[in-house]
């Protein structure tokens, strides 16, 4: 405790000369925001395709479109928007310290993190899938019996087929360019990750193709606020419900997404249309 | 065509936003260790009285800063002043404190140890010739300090600008930031850009660091004549 009393002793000194302390560690409501006329949203911004800075330094990336959307309905103007470049590791702490009010970081839903933030309706959802050469394609898990399937350690993947499919023989590394690799090589039959990931990698390596595109438990992707800030929560959600008609994150998916996905790749299987999971 | 990786060097504002990062290190660097001479000068004479409490105090200082990761005191200082004092600090302002933080413990500590290092014959004729105190120390003692300080000031502000890599989790994009977002950006287009950045983020690392360590070493040549 001593410590947090001296560096609190600091700040305090430093806080009284600069001056900055305009916000506390309480959310904003849509209307404090509208008031200040800035909404800052936390982006990846080293996230290609959902949150990246291109060439020209500007952001760029399917979440990033959607910010864009949520300041030109909040404030008017799709430039209201203040970035703020988040890690996964301190997307969380952004909000709870107030320093943004809404993370659209490829945010996936927990239960664990439900109960530091609260999650508006989703707007993308990511499943496992299986790339394999189009030689011998796998289309369905039950070929992959007796067969080496390439996971990377640590990832939803090897979890799911060591607890599902025990009988699957895997072949595990740790980085995902070894794992890519290993398939090039043949070490392997098949290589299993999220999906987003194996369909971006099929459409670069011809001669091979994604034959599972969505397996295992669904994951889903939604904006998140601080925990208790219902006002912005409940204005995310009816943006969200109103974006449908106009199918606004499938205009998302070709703006952003399809360049990398190529056109094999079906929006539906990424894309989520009015919060609502199928 | 040869896709050799190092284009994405050049693609757009690549380069120059390497620089602005580079620039972002160097003043955060830089300003902190500024502070840190000043307020580590003070800390040192403040360590050498002979008040126990006072010693006491520095002491833990001292020992919090060096058991303390860096990472935890930028966290603590930019999500934790927020949260729990009201207090909203930039990023780049939070990285200036901390890095002040820790160099002033660590300056500090080295001009105490600089300080007993003077024999105690050079107070003495201070005082003999009718000096002050103060006088004593900024005429006599002080000058005689820097040069055996200068190496281990130089070698703190290097490891300053090495340890900026981490204020990219309070949201500043210095230059190692930079190079990944350009990594990532290119990462289907160009898939060995890797190789390419983190080499010139290399070179620049490099650039800055060693023209501090020659300068050191022609100053100390210097003082020691």
């Amino acid at each position: 405790m001593i410590f947090t009393g001296i560096a609190a002793g600091i700040l305090a000194g430093c806080a009284l000369s600069s001056g900055t302390a305009d916000t506390g560690a309480k959310a904003r409501t849509p209307e404090e925001i509208k008031k200040s006329g800035t909404v800052r949203i936390g982006v990846f911004s080293d996230k290609n395709p959902f949150g990246y800075v291109d060439e020209n330094g500007e952001i760029q990336g399917y979440d990033v479109y959607f910010a864009k959307r949520i300041a030109k309905d909040l404030l008017g103007s799709e430039d209201d928007v203040e970035f703020i470049y988040v890690e996964a590791a301190n997307r969380v702490e952004y909000l709870k310290a107030g320093k943004v009010d809404i993370i659209l970081a490829n945010f996936t839903v927990t239960d664990e993190r439900k109960e530091q933030v609260d999650f508006a309706l989703p707007y993308m959802k990511v499943a496992l899938g299986v790339v394999s050469p189009e030689s011998s394609l796998i289309t369905d898990v039950k070929e992959l019996k007796g067969k080496k399937l390439i996971v990377v350690k640590g990832t939803t993947a090897e979890a799911y087929f060591t607890e599902k499919y025990p009988d699957i023989t895997l072949v595990k590394f740790d980085e995902y360019q070894e794992a890519y690799d290993a398939l090039l090589d043949g070490r392997g039959d098949a290589f299993s990750t999220d999906n987003t990931e194996v369909l971006a990698w099929a459409i670069r390596n011809r001669g091979y193709e994604v034959g599972i595109e969505s397996l295992g438990s669904l994951d889903i992707i939604a904006p998140a606020v601080q925990k208790g800030n219902t006002g912005l929560q409940n204005w995310l959600n009816e943006e969200i419900r109103s974006l449908a008609e106009e199918q606004f994150f499938h205009t998302g998916f070709e703006a952003t997404l399809r360049k990398v996905y190529g056109d094999s790749v079906d929006p539906d299987s990424l894309v989520v249309e009015g919060g609502i999971v199928d | 065509m040869q896709n050799m990786g190092i284009e994405v060097l050049f693609k757009g504002d690549n380069f120059i936003r390497l620089l602005s990062g580079l620039w972002v290190t160097l003043r955060i660097a830089v300003i902190a260790m500024m502070f840190s001479i000043v307020l580590g000068f003070l800390l040192g004479m403040i360590m050498n009285v002979r008040n126990r409490g006072i010693r006491g105090v520095c002491r833990i200082y001292l020992e919090i800063v060096r058991i303390m990761p860096q990472l935890v005191l930028l966290f603590l200082v930019y999500f934790g002043a927020a949260r729990h004092l009201g207090i909203n600090l930039s990023g780049e302002k939070s990285a200036v404190l901390v890095f002040t933080f820790w160099g002033t413990a660590e300056m500090g500590d080295l001009v105490r140890s600089a300080l007993i290092a003077i024999p105690n014959h050079q107070y003495e004729s201070g005082s003999a010739l009718g000096m002050t105190k103060l006088q004593v120390y900024i005429y006599i003692i002080l000058p005689q300090t820097f040069r055996r300080l200068l190496p281990s000031a130089i070698s703190l502000l290097t490891r300053m600008v090495k340890t900026t890599s981490l204020v990219v989790l309070i949201g500043v994009v210095e230059v190692v930031k930079v190079g990944k977002q350009i990594i990532d950006a290119s990462r289907y287009t160009n898939p060995k850009a890797a190789l390419w950045v983190y080499g010139v983020i290399f070179l620049l690392y490099f650039m800055i660091c060693f023209p501090f360590s020659r300068v050191s070493a022609i100053l100390e040549r210097k003082f020691s004549d």
